[in-house]
């Protein structure tokens, strides 16, 4: 699961990690007034700040013309002005896609005079199952482009689990990151928070991009974590209930949010042909054999190990919510499961949910005879595939007549 | 011989009463599976199904029963700790099936092994399968979910993060009359206990086993890890698949270790490490047994 980056810097401050001061608000009105305090406690600017999902905020542009997710305000007016232009409109950035992200809260943060940007992550090494972190010199730009270019600017320190992290440690990334006196006693501190945060929270990323250093209120050099990035590991959201009521469900696809009710695992996609499959790694597979012989899969459907037919119902539904699908391609292994209940699940969606699409099933594993017998007297038309290859290919022509 | 387990193996199940360690321990003894003890706290003294002796911890269930390797079914909660009981109790194998677990429980149990005697696989995994010498390979030793009667005796190693590719590896070689040696899923989670490099080497040290298929999918480097010992050390065919060239970076495809980050753990990476390693690819999924059995 993703948060915002005010829920994100929330969690960081709980563990000690400064972040410049600031409020989430949902109105011009309320941007407003958060703005006339933070000028009044002596801001010189205030940052107004689009919270979606996605990164390239400051470079996205919004489907009313408007210019830019993130502004730097000098005045509450202007703050005000900015925030009406943001709130309630769709942000296109280059990680949104084309259709966006509708922006319905802002982040009002005093924006500090940044002396160095600085990037600092925690996150999970799995070549050696212990946690990472990684921080560079080269803040505020893409990390991915600073490992591919100039590995050598990336520091990497582990931390055993069983021991957590150190002072010791701490002061050594500090040290790498060029930092002396003031500063570095800070970042030693906001290190600690962030491992803190990213053990303590099950995250499965904590990412402050840039780290900076500012002067502080008191006239001495700190460093703060002007934008921050957490990604939780969904599997440990149980034991923390207050991060689940973080979820933002607008951030999310309403048939992925509709197949999650289902304990369907489903992911949409921008091909023709819709898959419903059995295990993830059979549906990653049965994804790439269409392609492999020519077609796009419209989405990835994994109808688990035990599917019911209500489940297979449910998921005929959703893949056929989706307006470019033009044919539909069942691949199931039933090792444990009775291939017979799948079959007469799918005769019964197809025949609920009228079906006019071209339909190929490739069915195999336990009770496969009593499968294909049903889906043979149930007088409707599906195409039958032999094997995985023969019914990739059968799909693949009914789309392309 | 095979890796792992033989039919001879003795395996306790932990969580044998719940619903689904229940249903899969019943197939497994159909099967003709050692199953010889179960444990649920609290439950010590009952039996299973009429037959199976159940203890209340696992310390009593080895001593009583002399089972090596466990099988564990336990919800994700209560998973990490399931598994450090087992290793308390030095067994042999572990098999963790349970779905679920959160990352940093397995982070702390990793550490926790080390030094210890335990070998674990998965969790998230279908389990082991040595198939036997009987009807639809009865009488082998099934750890886990897989469908037993799809296998058959003899000597090609599977390995892979995916319960049902294994299957569809395991029932493409199988209908080509070609038996198995040992099946082996090892997850599809980012923390698991036993990585394609460690079933390679026990395949490659193992006589029985001939050849090797091995199925990756999308996500961290395992894959490629592999690949670079096979190229320096392998002796016997491997072909493989992996999963995942169309999936989108940036989402989790269903197993939670299956994710490009970061541009790394992507398909082609892994496909070029194969091929640097003279590992034979399928071009698709229908062509895993066929693309080894070429190679044999």
């Amino acid at each position: 699961m993703n948060i915002h980056e005010y829920q994100a810097k929330d969690l960081l401050k709980r563990h000690g990690v400064s972040v410049p001061p600031g409020e989430v608000c949902d109105s011009p009105d309320a941007a407003l007034k958060i703005a006339e305090g933070l000028f009044a406690k002596g801001a010189g600017c205030v940052v107004v700040k689009s919270q979606i999902h996605a990164g390239g905020r400051g470079k996205g542009t919004f489907t009313t013309g408007y210019q830019g997710g993130v502004k730097l305000c000098k005045s509450a007016p202007d703050v005000h002005d900015k925030a009406k232009a943001m709130l309630g409109n769709v942000l296109v950035t280059k990680q949104t896609g084309p259709e966006g992200r509708r922006v319905n809260k802002l982040l009002i943060a005093a924006a500090p005079d940044i002396k160095k940007e600085l990037y600092i992550a925690v996150l999970l090494d799995r070549a050696v199952s212990r946690p990472l972190i990684m921080a560079s010199t080269e803040g505020g730009v893409d990390i991915e482009e600073v490992a591919a270019h100039t590995p050598e600017k990336i520091v990497k320190e582990h931390v055993d689990p069983a021991v957590g992290i150190m002072p010791y440690q701490c002061r050594k990334i500090a040290a790498a990151l060029g930092l002396k006196g003031d500063p570095f006693n800070a970042a030693v501190k906001l290190i600690k928070g962030m491992y803190e945060t990213w053990w303590q929270c099950d995250a499965a990323m904590v990412e402050i991009n840039p780290l900076c250093v500012v002067a502080g209120p008191d006239g001495k050099d700190t460093v703060v974590a002007v934008d921050a990035k957490i990604g939780l590991d969904d599997n440990a959201l149980y034991r923390h209930p207050d991060i689940q009521a973080m979820r933002d469900l607008g951030e999310e696809s309403p048939l992925e949010i509709e197949a999650s009710h289902h304990s369907l695992n489903y992911i949409k996609l921008d091909g023709s042909i819709a898959c419903l499959v059995n295990g993830a790694g059979l549906a990653m597979a049965t994804m790439d054999i269409i392609q492999h012989y020519g077609g796009q899969p419209a989405n990835f459907l994994d109808v688990g190990g035990g599917a019911s037919k209500e489940q297979v119902a449910a998921a005929f539904k959703i893949i056929l919510s989706d307006p470019h699908v033009k044919a539909i391609f069942v691949n199931i292994f039933g090792g444990i499961m009775d291939c017979n209940v799948i079959a007469t699940g799918i005769v019964e969606a197809v025949k609920e949910t009228g079906l006019k699409l071209p339909l190929v099933v490739r069915l195999e594993g336990n009770n496969v005879l009593a499968g294909k017998e049903t889906l043979k007297n149930s007088g409707l038309t599906i195409i039958r595939g032999d094997t995985m290859a023969d019914a990739a290919q059968k799909v693949v022509q009914a789309v392309a007549r | 011989m095979a890796i792992l387990v033989t039919p001879q193996t003795k395996v306790l199940v932990q969580g044998i009463t719940g619903a689904f360690g229940a249903r899969h321990t019943q197939l497994s003894l159909g099967y003709g599976s050692q199953i010889v003890a179960g444990v649920t706290p609290g439950k010590g003294g009952q039996t299973f199904e009429g037959r199976t002796p159940i203890f209340d911890t696992v310390a009593q269930a080895v001593q009583a029963t002399g089972a090596t390797d466990s099988a564990i079914f336990v919800p994700p909660p209560f998973a990490a700790d399931a598994i450090l009981e087992a290793v308390d109790a030095e067994m042999d194998l572990v098999v963790c099936i349970t779905e679920g677990i959160p990352v940093n429980d397995m982070v702390k149990v990793k550490r926790a092994m080390q030094g210890r005697k335990t070998r674990l696989i998965g969790p998230n995994c279908p389990g082991v399968v040595t198939p036997g010498e009987g009807k639809d390979s009865h009488g082998g030793c099934r750890i886990g979910i897989a469908p037993g009667y799809i296998h058959k005796r003899g000597h090609v190693g599977v390995v892979s993060r995916s319960g049902t590719l294994t299957y569809e590896a395991v029932f493409q070689l199988t209908s080509r009359g070609v038996g198995q040696s040992t099946c082996v899923g090892i997850g599809g989670d980012p923390v698991n206990g036993t990585s394609h490099l460690d079933v390679i080497q026990l395949f490659m040290a193992d006589p029985d086993t001939h050849g090797i298929i091995m199925i990756g999918e999308i996500g961290g480097s395992a894959e490629e890890e592999a690949a670079e010992w096979i190229h320096k050390h392998g002796t016997k065919p491997v072909a493989g698949f992996i999963a995942g060239a169309t999936a989108p970076p940036g989402r989790r495809m269903g197993h939670a270790g299956a994710i490009v980050s970061g541009g790394k753990g992507t398909a082609s990476a892994k496909i070029d490490a194969f091929r640097a390693a003279g590992i034979g690819v399928a071009a698709t999924p229908s062509e895993m047994a066929e693309t080894l059995l070429k190679m044999m």
